[in-house]
């Protein structure tokens, strides 16, 4: 659905030449809903502005839905975008115009008659959960409110792509997670293929089906969202991975109990799609004469299962403890002793 | 003496009714035509000021520059000596130097790239976030023109053309000194010159409720538009 080769964007600004995006290639399914995540200055805006030709490349290609956008005419270049929505962080909708009209305005763009656009509005406002809000100006609303007006106006041709410059970015975590499942819902529903950026692994783990991680213009690593939790190999995602895996205090909590007596095994358990809910921990003391303690642990949901972290304490007689972690392998869940023999 | 003079200034026996009605009929023309002109020529070199600027749509060093340094000058140069260098362009123009219509030209042109400049704050003040979500959706230029620039701002530019109509208002007072008519030169010739000073004192008040009116309206649909 969309490619990208070797596209670079290098600004020229008064400090010399700044390298935002560096030779990336990158292919996006039809479909799919891909996540670009990256510190601040990662370069992650100027590549999806280069999408829709917002930004104009210094050298590569850009291929979406079919269309070369970098040799396209000014005005075929209009048309493809009517063919790609947009949303961003901070919602830019037109204030002077009420929900339902800033709805209407890419159609009114498009050229689409006045009772089309009206029957096609009504059908979006449902869609994103906005009844009876058609008449109220975007000041009344609240910042999710919002962000639902600006993705049902980014529906509204249709789209066969949808662009998201951190559209969760300005708002709280209940209403990211609102918006987050309004997307995964118009994915779902209209097979739209979705690109996002972020640099919340949050949004990445909710809703991402393949993950790229970008630094310094370049795209580091990139896989399935659940491969890259799994065995993350750059510095730069391991720290992404831990925003969603690991409770911050975790090190800290089991250092201190380190020095306890008797404090015997602790083990670093990390699930990986489907196993997190199994009931392990049951298994493990119905089968081996073990004590388990749970320490600490956090489980997150992936759209292709679940990903996290248990950290437990073992005690028994040693050749117990080593059946009970052999036996833990087979499960295919993932064994680090972190302290013990 | 003095007694008489706030006695004649009560009575307004000096006032002959139908001059007033005469020079407010000349101010409101000079004024509703200067401001008709005054917001066709402002808000185009305003756009145009804003459009060519640096990163907007129509970028163009040159045409800004152009446009700039009239605004700046023009604006700059105090109305009084703006009619006076302007007389032989207006006898060219009108081919009379005296009545109301004399002073058209002068007064849209000074009045004009005052408000030009409103209109370009106004449309700075938009933003830049819309404008690219309106370029992302596929909107042409004149699109975003009509249905984002100008919708926008609507607020800003009412309150802008109040302001400059207010000024107008002052504007046309001074216009007396070429023989235009209107209030202004009402109240300087018959009032001061002729020491009649409730000629001054009606003419006064007559401009401070066009004053009051027009500001009000100007508050009232300000108020009424902006939605933010
Ligand atoms: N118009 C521009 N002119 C000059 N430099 C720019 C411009 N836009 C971006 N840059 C530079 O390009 C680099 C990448 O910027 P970009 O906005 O793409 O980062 P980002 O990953 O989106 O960061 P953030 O998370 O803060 O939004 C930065 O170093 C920035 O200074
Ligand atoms: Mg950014």
């Amino acid at each position: 659905m969309i490619t990208l080769s070797k596209l670079a964007k290098t600004f020229n600004t008064r400090d010399g030449k700044v390298t935002a995006v560096d030779q990336i290639d990158l292919t996006i399914e039809k479909g799919e809903i891909f996540g670009v995540i990256g510190y601040s200055g990662a370069g992650k805006s100027t590549l999806i502005r280069m999408l829709n030709m917002l930004e104009v490349p210094t050298t590569g290609e850009v291929s979406v839905a079919g269309k070369n956008m970098n040799t396209l005419s000014q005005r075929k270049l209009r048309e493809a975008r009517q063919e790609i929505g947009m949303i961003f962080q901070h919602f830019n909708l037109l204030w002077s115009r009420t929900v339902a009209e800033n709805i209407s305005f890419p159609l009114e763009i498009k050229g689409v008659p006045s009772t089309e656009r009206k029957t096609r509005v009504e059908e979006l406002i449902k869609l994103v959960g906005l009844n009876g809000r058609g008449a109220s100006y975007p000041s009344q609303l609240s910042g999710g409110q919002k962000q639902r007006v600006g993705i049902a106006r980014a529906l509204a041709n249709n789209p066969q792509v949808l662009l998201c410059d951190e559209a969760t970015s300005a708002l709280d975590p209940k209403t990211t997670d609102s918006i987050l499942e309004l997307l995964i819902d118009i994915n779902k529903k209209l097979n739209l293929t979705i690109v996002l950026i972020t640099h919340e692994m949050h949004v990445i783990r909710k809703i991402c089906h393949r993950v790229a991680v970008m630094e310094n213009g370049r795209i580091v690593e990139q896989g399935p969202v659940l491969d890259v939790f799994r065995r993350p190999k750059e510095h730069m995602t391991k720290e992404f991975v831990k925003q969603v895996t690991e409770p911050e205090e975790t090190e800290e909590a089991l250092k201190h109990l380190f020095t306890e007596e008797g404090i015997g095994h602790v083990l670093q358990l990390t699930f990986v799609g489907g196993d997190a809910k199994r009931a392990l921990i049951t298994d493990l003391i119905r089968k081996f004469e073990v004590t388990i303690n749970i320490l600490q642990g956090k489980l997150s949901q992936t759209q292709d299962g679940s990903y996290g972290s248990l950290f437990i304490n073992v005690t028994g007689d040693e050749h117990h403890i080593i059946e009970a972690i052999d036996y833990i392998r087979k499960q295919e869940v993932e064994v680090e002793v972190i302290h013990g023999e | 003496m003095n007694n008489l003079l706030v006695g004649s200034i009560l009575l307004l026996e000096n006032v002959n009714w139908v001059n007033m009605w005469e020079a407010t009929a000349e101010t409101v023309y000079m004024s509703l035509i200067a401001l008709l002109f005054t917001f066709i020529f402002g808000t185009i070199l305003g756009l145009l000021l804003f459009l060519t600027a640096r990163g907007q749509l129509w970028q163009n060093k040159i045409v800004h520059s152009i446009i700039a340094a009239y605004v700046n000058i023009f604006r700059s140069i105090p109305f009084i000596i703006l009619i006076v260098l302007l007389v032989p362009f207006t006898s060219a123009l009108v081919g009379t130097m005296l009545g109301p219509s004399a002073a058209l030209p002068a007064l849209i042109i000074g009045a004009a790239p005052f408000y030009a400049r409103m209109v370009e704050i106004a449309l700075r003040e938009i933003d830049k976030g819309v404008i690219e979500a309106s370029k992302a959706m596929g909107a042409s230029n004149s699109q975003i023109i009509f249905k984002v620039l100008i919708p926008e701002s609507v607020p800003a530019l009412i309150s802008g053309i109040t302001v400059t109509a207010i000024a107008l208002i002052g504007y046309t007072a001074m216009a007396g000194v070429i023989g235009a008519g209107g209030l202004g030169d009402l109240a300087y010739r018959d009032g001061f010159q002729r020491n009649n000073p409730d000629i001054t004192l009606i003419a006064t008040m007559i401009v401070l409720v066009f004053v009051f009116v027009l500001q009000f309206i100007g508050d009232y649909f300000t108020n009424k538009l902006d939605k933010r």
